[in-house]
């Protein structure tokens, strides 16, 4: 329990430190915001009014302890432009992020297991070294490259799937699918080639264990003392590692939100950012920051559930 | 950017540095490196001349890479593009690696409350998605080749960071070191002439591979818009604009996205080489 509870702590300042990190990003940085909203040909009384009215010429440590206030709350504040309320925003665009993003990693996970266990089954072969090279191929390629060649493949060329545009659930599953799977392509077929890197290296060591020894004595198949004896103790680098590339894959869903025109958080904080929306911007960030590094936390959990000698030993490095 | 497994096959054997799988890359960098340079004296039509009637014209023998959707020579947007990814690519992460440099030797080095403070730095930095901080970074800053550059130089503060800390952690307790420490060096000169000579081969090494994971991050802030600002040509900017003729002139998008490719490639190539021969250990972060 004492575990837990120094990494809850940890937790906290984190989140702390993030939040006041964006607010001071945000509102430090040059760019006024109430000539941004007025435009350049603003008096100065009518900006100094609007300050007043957003609050902005209170000090900045006072603001951000009223927004921290609010947030803790579930109010984040609402938009400069269109009014309505950031975190109602944010809830509204978040299923959409949310399913780029599991979709995106059943792909790669999907793609990686298999390819690690086939490589490993003869580590050099034939296909150890073409999923290799198809790696490192694919690790080169950042997600909006994929996007457009993908978009040109199936799209264009082709005419299978739509290039942009999304279609709700309510509109049936196999709409929404087709409106989402080159999105989450873009991102899995990225995301694979870390996972399969590290699977397969962990692998390659468990095989060398005694246990293995055992149960290839024991005439078991192949398939079998990798699939029920190997893939368990060797996934929790994986665990991690896919834990890690939230980050990556946060900033890729921005990316391909972008290029496949969904309705995603990413796309929601590159209009704020392109129109200047501090409140709109300062809510978003705060919101992806504290998303991930909860994220990261859990997977931390999820680790030391799955391997106890983890408890004591973890976090001291 | 870490996460580096072993990799068995692509990597050249030892005992035969040249073969094409080092040739290849180091061929194509060089290539890309002296056309960036040279740029201004081998006669190509200005980047940013638009001629509206030739637009979207296919590879041809007077536009050896087309143009674009203003009419632009390709050719010359390419390399002209290529010198802002290089621009980037290298004095980003230079930056990066000088302050995180600083602050992982010292952590490493001094242990204790400094190993502390950087471990928390680096963990607060670490929690924001790189590129979200850096849209924010950019769109505040203004886009410029120099707030760019910045934004992407602080985003690599903590891998650099933990790199240099890591490898000084190892250092750190050799026997030189104390040996340094019992004649009566001073702290800053046993980082600057007994540990730093040490860490520099693996920081170089991962000094390589930042070089092409910001040219991506910088070829993906242009792509979004929030790069380097319009008529400056940039791969991930030209790669968007081609998004817009996909169907009528696809090269528009493909030859910047086959170019940047190969770059990032060639530089992955050559920082796995570089890391295998410098880190034999593969020693982890």
């Amino acid at each position: 329990m004492h575990w837990l509870a120094r990494q809850a702590l940890r937790l906290i300042v984190v989140l702390f430190c993030v939040t006041l990190l964006t607010f001071l990003i945000v509102n430090i940085l040059p760019g006024d915001v109430a000539t941004a909203i007025l435009g350049g040909l603003a008096t100065p009384e009518d900006l100094a009014g609007l300050r007043a009215d957003l609050g902005l010429d209170r000090p900045m440590l006072v603001r951000y302890f009223d927004w921290l206030g609010s947030a803790l709350s579930g109010d984040l504040g609402r938009s400069h432009r269109s009014g309505e309320p950031v975190a109602q925003a944010i809830a509204d665009r978040l299923p959409v992020s949310l399913q780029l993003m599991v979709m995106a990693q059943v792909i790669a996970l999907g793609v990686a297991v298999p390819a690690a266990l086939l490589s490993v089954r003869r580590p050099g072969g034939l296909f150890d070294r073409l999923s290799a090279s198809a790696a490192f191929g694919f690790l080169a390629t950042p997600s909006f490259m994929l996007g457009i060649l993908l978009i040109y493949l199936f799209s264009v060329t082709l005419d299978l799937l739509p290039a942009t545009g999304f279609s709700p659930m309510s509109e049936g599953l196999w709409a929404n699918f087709e409106s989402m799977i080159l999105p989450a392509l873009s991102l899995g077929l990225i995301e694979w080639t870390v996972l399969m890197r590290v699977l397969r290296s962990d692998l390659l060591t468990t095989l060398k264990e005694d246990f293995i020894l055992l149960a290839r004595a024991k005439g078991l198949p192949p398939w079998r003392v990798l699939l029920q004896h190997a893939l368990r103790p060797s996934s929790f680098t994986l665990i991690t590692v896919v834990g890690l590339n939230i980050g990556g894959l946060i900033g890729g869903a921005v990316i391909v939100e972008q290029i496949f025109a969904l309705p995603g958080v990413g796309r929601l904080l590159l209009g704020g950012i392109f129109n200047r929306d501090l409140i709109l911007v300062q809510g978003t960030v705060s919101f992806i920051a504290a998303g991930f590094v909860l994220v990261n936390f859990l997977v931390d959990m999820l680790y030391a559930v799955l391997d106890p000698r983890v408890r004591h030993v973890r976090f001291r490095s | 950017m870490s996460a580096s497994a072993a990799e068995p096959a692509i990597v050249a054997r030892r005992g035969r540095p040249l073969s094409w799988a080092l040739a290849l890359p180091l061929a194509w960098v060089a290539l890309v490196v002296f056309l960036a340079i040279t740029a201004d004296w081998i006669g190509l039509p200005d980047p940013a001349a638009q001629e509206l009637i030739l637009r979207r014209k296919p590879p041809s023998a007077e536009f050896l890479l087309g143009t674009d959707n203003l009419g632009r020579d390709m050719l010359s947007r390419i390399i002209y593009g290529g010198r802002t990814s290089l621009i980037v690519g290298i004095c980003a992460p230079f930056f990066g690696f000088l302050i995180g440099g600083a602050i992982g030797m010292s952590a490493g080095y001094f242990r204790g409350k400094v190993d502390l403070l950087a471990v928390g730095f680096i963990d607060i930095l670490l929690a924001f998605p790189t590129l979200v901080l850096a849209l924010t970074f950019v769109a505040y800053l203004g886009q410029s080749l120099f707030n760019v550059t910045l934004a992407l130089g602080i985003l690599s503060i903590p891998a650099a960071a933990r790199v240099s800390r890591a490898n000084t952690l190892a250092w750190a307790n050799r026997d030189f070191v104390l040996a340094a420490r019992t004649i009566g060096a001073s702290n800053w000169r046993i980082l600057t002439r007994e540990i730093l000579p040490n860490v520099l081969p693996a920081m170089f090494a991962f000094w390589l591979v930042a070089v092409s994971v910001i040219i991506v991050a910088e070829g993906a802030l242009s792509f979004l818009g929030l790069g380097i600002p319009a008529p400056q040509p940039s791969w991930g900017g030209m790669i968007a604009d081609g998004r817009e003729a996909l169907d009528v002139a696809p090269h528009t998008a493909l030859i910047p996205a086959a170019v940047m490719f190969l770059t990032v490639l060639s530089l992955n190539f050559l920082g796995d080489m570089v890391r295998n021969l410098v880190d034999p250990r593969r020693s982890a972060l």
